[in-house]
């Protein structure tokens, strides 16, 4: 991939939580960084992100989760996007994740996981890296 | 407490304090400063228990009577909340503040698709009224105020509640509930709304009008500058938002033939406890004068009592964290020193391991104790309003009070918190200081103990709040049950009533109660609400 591509980002906030605070801060943090960002918006299911991410062609799809409910819904996603064939768009998560878990995400196809607290430029740097 | 900006040289002597809502705090205050605000003791305090209310709603404050503790409680099944209700009671608790789980605040069934995986998760799952029967029995529904932390669908539940008291004896008359129900503020952040902002009000009002003509010991709203905070809001956005959202309230109900006096009495507060100590006190006490003399002056309100901002100022969540969360137990302590010292009228704190999961008995019960010690032991009780007088704590005051005022102006400008909201204006300007306090954090502008000073690196592990998916089965298969047994023509012919009332704008109360006896459950009324006003579409912000 070309050193310059502006790499295309979804923020998704799947099921029924409605704290927003940190997928809106980290949207800040990765238009800052020179991204494009889109963020969902609340109350999405795995259907509606897997859409907007195939119309809004994007290259990661970052999912925001705090209520503890991270392992089903990601399990959930990564099946989808393979199933459909899309295993060029990147998941990362990220959200109240206990750190127990980080290695779980990752073990179904998560590319990287940012607990609560992350710096923004850690998480810069891992999408970046992704390409 | 950890917001506020220190510039300082590099002796790391501070050159200059800079408050989240924008104020600069001199190193020294003296009757100068008090003469430069024009402070005046009547005018802009008044004795405790006298307008405008600054110093205290009751003459004798805490003298007379302890704040109300009320923490935030409730997950699993309404068995295992029962349980830790009474739990928190037998504790010395002296209200409830129930936690429901997602998919009830949504208004969905336990076994529809969306509930999967989180029912019972970050609160009591609720589908019927045999829910409320377990959660609530054995509860004095006539001592014990129960607060409903739940607005999208909080007529539902606050008509369950009463259904639910009537059961057990307590006439409507008796009860004393404090549902949630506001619903912009949900639409600010939280994010539990349903219906689009229109229908999503009436619903609201609904339940103040309807408390108002039957319930009369309930407090029908809690408006939350709490969460607004949360969200990311300054201090003064916090007062400023929920104050230009209680109007909208107040000026619905005006519209419907009610005087302020009949409601405003009403009304309650939840607001957050969360930033530097001074600019809380300061906070809390400017906004408790300036909502007394805006309803005096702007609405007309007579009654003393109608005049008082009561409410729950509640140690805030966001200012907490995973790194050495043993340092949350300090930080609640000083956040509930500060509500003390703005006269809280009732209290919670964030448990030390809410920055991980909900909380451990053992943490909720800590959160508790720091209470009850603050007023039984250390002196909190003593004397009323006490650092009055002060000449840095009324100028602070006094610039609080001004910086509210600009916020609630710049609301107005745009044409008011329903436009506000509905353009998605207050969104993004709360999402924006949220990313700019979070940007502070990380560049090292405010210090957070162990975050970004005195950092340990490997984390102890702290015992936590377990999730059982056993939970989720037994409520679905208690629903299931259900569904079989009820009487469906009442189900059937409450249900139509509910639709017809929804339709043709009366108050959908009284059939709600019908609805809930009738043991309709949470879906099937939240979803005649869906079929008949749609759902809210956010605006955009990127």
């Amino acid at each position: 991939m070309p050193a310059k591509k502006i790499i295309r980002v979804l923020i998704a906030k799947p099921g029924l939580d409605g704290h927003d605070r940190g997928a809106k801060t980290v949207a800040f943090a990765l238009r800052d960084a020179g991204m494009e960002v889109l963020y969902s918006g609340l109350h999405q299911n795995i259907d509606q992100i897997v859409s907007t991410a195939v119309q809004e062609s994007v290259d990661v799809v970052g999912l925001s989760i705090m209520t503890g409910a991270h392992l089903p819904i990601s399990a959930r996603l990564m099946e989808r996007l393979k199933e459909d064939d899309l295993n060029d768009i990147h998941v990362v998560v990220g959200g109240v994740i206990p750190k127990d878990d980080v290695p779980k995400l990752k073990e179904i196809g998560v590319k990287d996981v940012f607990p609560g607290g992350t710096r923004f430029d850690v998480i810069v740097d891992s999408i970046r890296s992704l390409f | 407490m950890g917001v506020a900006k220190y510039i300082k040289n590099e002796k790391d002597a501070i050159e200059e304090v800079i408050y989240q809502s924008g104020i600069k705090v001199k190193p020294i205050y003296g009757p100068k400063d008090l003469e430069d605000i024009g402070f005046d003791y009547e005018k802009d305090l008044g004795e405790p228990g006298a307008y405008p209310f600054t110093r205290s709603l009751h003459p004798q404050g805490y003298r007379s009577r302890a704040w109300t503790t009320r923490q935030y409680t409730g997950f699993g099944t309404p068995q295992e909340t029962n349980e830790r209700f009474k739990y928190m009671i037998a504790h010395g608790q002296t209200g409830l503040n129930v936690a429901f789980d997602l998919p009830t605040q949504m208004g969905y069934d336990s076994d529809s698709p969306e509930a999967e995986g989180e029912v019972g998760r970050v609160g009591m799952a609720v589908d019927s009224l045999q829910d409320f029967d377990t959660a609530f029995h054995g509860i004095q529904f006539d001592r014990i105020g129960a607060g409903l932390t739940i607005n999208a669908v909080a007529s539902i539940m606050l008509a369950m509640y009463q259904a639910t008291g009537e059961k057990y004896g307590f006439s409507k008359d008796k009860i004393s509930a404090t549902p949630q129900n506001d619903i912009l503020k949900e639409m600010i952040g939280r994010g539990a709304w349903i219906f689009p902002v229109e229908p999503g009000v009436r619903l609201v009002c609904d339940v103040i009008e309807y408390s108002v003509k039957e319930l009369p010991r309930s407090n029908p709203v809690s408006i939350c500058g709490y969460h607004i905070r949360e969200s990311g809001a300054t201090p003064t956005q916090e007062i400023a938002y929920a104050f230009e959202i209680a109007k909208v309230y107040i000026d619905d109900l005006i519209g419907r033939g009610l005087a302020p006096d009949d409601f405003v009495g009403r009304f309650s507060f939840n607001l957050n406890v969360f930033g530097n100590l001074w600019e809380q006190i300061a906070k809390f006490r400017a906004a408790r004068k300036l909502w007394a003399k805006m309803l005096k002056e702007q609405y007309g309100v007579k009654e003393k009592k109608n005049l008082f901002l009561r409410g729950l100022f509640g140690g805030g969540g966001s200012g907490l964290t995973k790194e050495q969360p043993e340092n949350n137990i300090i930080r609640g302590a000083y956040y509930a020193l500060a509500a003390a010292l703005s006269g809280a009228q009732t209290t919670a704190l964030c448990s030390f391991d809410e920055a991980f999961t909900i909380p451990t008995p053992r943490a909720a019960l800590l959160s508790l104790r720091t209470l009850e010690i603050l007023m039984d032991e250390v002196g909190l009780r003593d004397t009323v309003d006490p650092l009055a007088g002060s000449y840095f704590i009324e100028t602070l005051t006094k610039e609080m009070e001004d910086k509210i005022i600009q916020e609630m102006d710049r609301v107005q400008k745009i044409g008011g918190m329903v436009h506000a909201v509905s353009t998605g204006f207050i969104q993004r300007e709360v999402a924006k200081q949220a990313y700019e306090y979070e940007k502070s954090i990380q560049d090292g502008t405010v210090t957070k103990v162990g975050v970004n000073k005195y950092t340990e690196g490997e984390q102890p592990d702290v015992e936590l709040h377990e999730y059982n998916d056993s939970w989720a089965k037994t409520q679905i298969a208690k629903l299931r049950e259900l569904r079989r047994t009820r009487d469906g023509r009442e189900v059937v012919r409450s249900l139509k009533d509910l639709e017809k009332a929804a339709k043709d704008g009366s108050n959908v109360m009284p059939v709600l109660v019908d609805c809930c006896r009738a043991y309709c459950t949470v879906g099937e009324m939240a979803g005649i609400f869906k079929d008949v006003f749609g759902e809210w579409k956010e605006p955009r912000l990127f």
